[in-house]
């Protein structure tokens, strides 16, 4: 069994009036069934209201099926008395930085998750050292996270989840307030922590581009898996990806075009020097 | 017309030991009608700039003239230039708060003091110009999803009618065809009323494929300010401040040092096309 595993998932939300009437019933997640290996990228795409966010709520059991069963490292999220582990194993960091913030101090901050497991002293202070270095913020430990800018904001709690040592991170839309360097450092820092930590991560996100290295993308729609696959599989799908109201990185869109157009390039172009060299193939 | 930003500065806990220089000398003229797109990395003064535009914040030293009247002057009514420059927030989804959408779109006009039957017209008109569903008028804004909340929120300002519309970051956190929706909109409005409108973007992409004009602040100052092809044509220089250029850039730039004869300026993947269509010609 894989780190992270659905079957059958459901999750409705019940709508109620100023009375507190039911007026009806939103299924956000709609018979969801996965399995993600340990050691994974996965990156979940889809349009606003599509159940990304409801779907990685399930997995450190900030919610709970409403039918169904989610098993992270093996263990039932619907059971209490499993729920401490799985917030152990499974971390999530959220789109707005300042919102997950709490320490005065750097490294304070990514103290506290370790901490409040009861984690021995010295072994805090080594856990903190690692994660900010793994992130890249080891020089900013001693500042105050107010006057970081939010790519750093959002390093730091990446690394305050990654001091739970925990064996997957989710990460909700963590680019969506950030400029283009403080997006390009998050989405490096979270590529090391699964190349090198060998953390599994489940990216969600709305810029395309973040997604070309993951190993499989899984999209959503309607609370449903519309389409799975490598990046490459996945992005050569360009008129499937506009109907589910998606895009594909820019390089992508412009071969796409040019294919239109009556150049012969291979489908599913997703980097700069892979339209280049297909390009150089075609002049010679 | 147009507003006129003179040697304008601005100091955070001026006379503290905390003074941060937020603007600096800041000289700009905007015309009447143009699209402005405004990029910068987190904290370089953009959200700043923008709340001097309609007197929101004082600048510490120098003048904004709008329309040829100086804001500063003490018989300037203040409160008439909130109404035609618009101000629209990050996330002003977060500002929504009565119980439907169609009253909270009303609540500007109404404050500007309005006969009832103007403010409910502009309202209206203002959601039927920014694509929001006429089924939805009488929803709770906090039903809704994000494009439409985002929509709704837009709509508001709009109603109020300004003269200037400006959106600090208007597509975080939209998908793509959210964004592009919406961004479409703005960009028809402004081509059908010749608002000006000032678009504060992290999105590169985005900024060069619906502006005019480009202006690039960086600490404070302004560090570029030119079309989009001048300016992305800087891509190294924006790249030392924190910012980037559009794919498309890097992409061109990349096929002409493997010897593609190809123009570099280009920023849209259309013209992209066309260029890359023309070099294999």
């Amino acid at each position: 069994m894989g780190i992270i595993k659905t079957k059958n998932l459901v999750y409705e939300y019940i709508r109620r009036d100023e009375e507190g009437n039911v007026e009806g019933i939103t299924t956000a997640v709609d018979k969801v069934s996965l399995n993600v290996k340990a050691g994974e990228f996965i990156a979940v795409l889809g349009h606003n209201g599509s159940g990304k966010s409801t779907l990685a709520k399930h997995i450190n059991a900030i919610l709970s099926p409403t039918e169904g069963t989610v098993w992270v490292d093996g263990k039932d999220t619907a059971k209490e008395e499993n729920l401490w582990e799985i917030r152990q194993t499974a971390g999530m960091v959220f789109q707005n930085p300042d919102n997950q913030i709490i320490g005065q101090v750097v490294e304070e901050d990514v103290g506290f998750g370790p901490e409040n497991l009861g984690v021995p002293t010295k072994e805090i202070w080594e856990r903190v050292e690692e994660s900010l270095k793994a992130v890249g913020m080891y020089a900013y430990r001693k500042h105050s996270p107010n006057k970081l800018s939010g790519g750093q904001k959002q390093r730091v709690s990446i690394a305050g989840v990654m001091a739970m040592h925990p064996k997957c991170i989710i990460l909700d839309e963590p680019t969506a307030m950030l400029d283009p360097n403080g997006r390009k450092d998050v989405i490096r820092a979270a590529r090391a922590l699964n190349d090198v930590e060998k953390i599994t991560i489940v990216l969600i996100t709305h810029y395309m581009e973040e997604t070309i290295y993951a190993d499989r993308i899984f999209v959503m729609d309607q609370g449903r898996i519309a389409m799975e696959g490598t990046p490459r599989e996945v992005f050569s799908q360009v008129e499937r990806l506009k109907e589910l109201r998606l895009d594909v990185p820019q390089v992508t869109l412009l071969a796409h075009e040019l294919q239109k157009r009556g150049l012969r390039l291979p489908k599913g172009i997703l980097t700069t020097e892979e339209l280049v060299e297909a390009l150089k193939c075609l002049s010679y | 017309m147009s507003i006129i930003l003179d040697h304008v500065n601005y100091i955070y806990g001026e006379d503290t030991p905390q003074a941060v220089h937020a603007l600096k000398d800041i000289c700009l003229q905007i015309p009447d009608g143009q699209f402005v797109g405004v990029i910068g990395h987190t904290g370089s003064g953009k959200s700043t700039l923008m709340q001097h535009m309609n007197g929101l914040v004082r600048a510490t030293s120098g003048h904004i003239y709008y329309n040829g009247q100086d804001i500063y002057d003490a018989d300037y009514d203040l409160k008439a230039l909130r109404g035609k420059v618009g101000l629209v927030f990050q996330y002003p989804e977060h500002q929504l708060f009565e119980v439907d959408v169609f009253s909270d779109v009303c609540y500007g006009p109404k404050n500007l003091g309005l006969d009832k039957k103007e403010v409910e017209l502009r309202a209206f008109d203002a959601l039927r110009k920014v694509g929001f569903p006429q089924e939805l008028f009488y929803q709770s804004p906090f039903e809704l999803s994000g494009g439409q909340k985002r929509r709704a929120a837009i709509a508001g300002v709009l109603a109020m009618k300004p003269e200037v519309l400006i959106l600090d970051e208007p597509t975080a956190g939209l998908d793509p065809k959210g964004r592009d929706e919406i961004l479409d909109q703005i960009k028809e409005l402004q081509t059908q009323t010749g608002m000006t409108v000032l678009l504060v973007s992290h999105s590169m992409e985005d900024v060069a494929e619906y502006v005019d004009r480009i202006i690039v602040m960086n600490q404070g100052s302004v560090l570029f300010d030119d079309t989009p092809h001048q300016v992305f044509a800087h891509y190294k220089e924006l790249e030392e401040v924190g910012l980037a250029a559009p794919q498309v850039t890097y992409i061109m730039n990349a096929l002409k040092e493997n010897g593609f004869c190809v123009d570099t300026s280009v920023t849209t993947i259309k013209e992209a096309a066309d260029e890359i269509m023309r070099a294999f010609q």
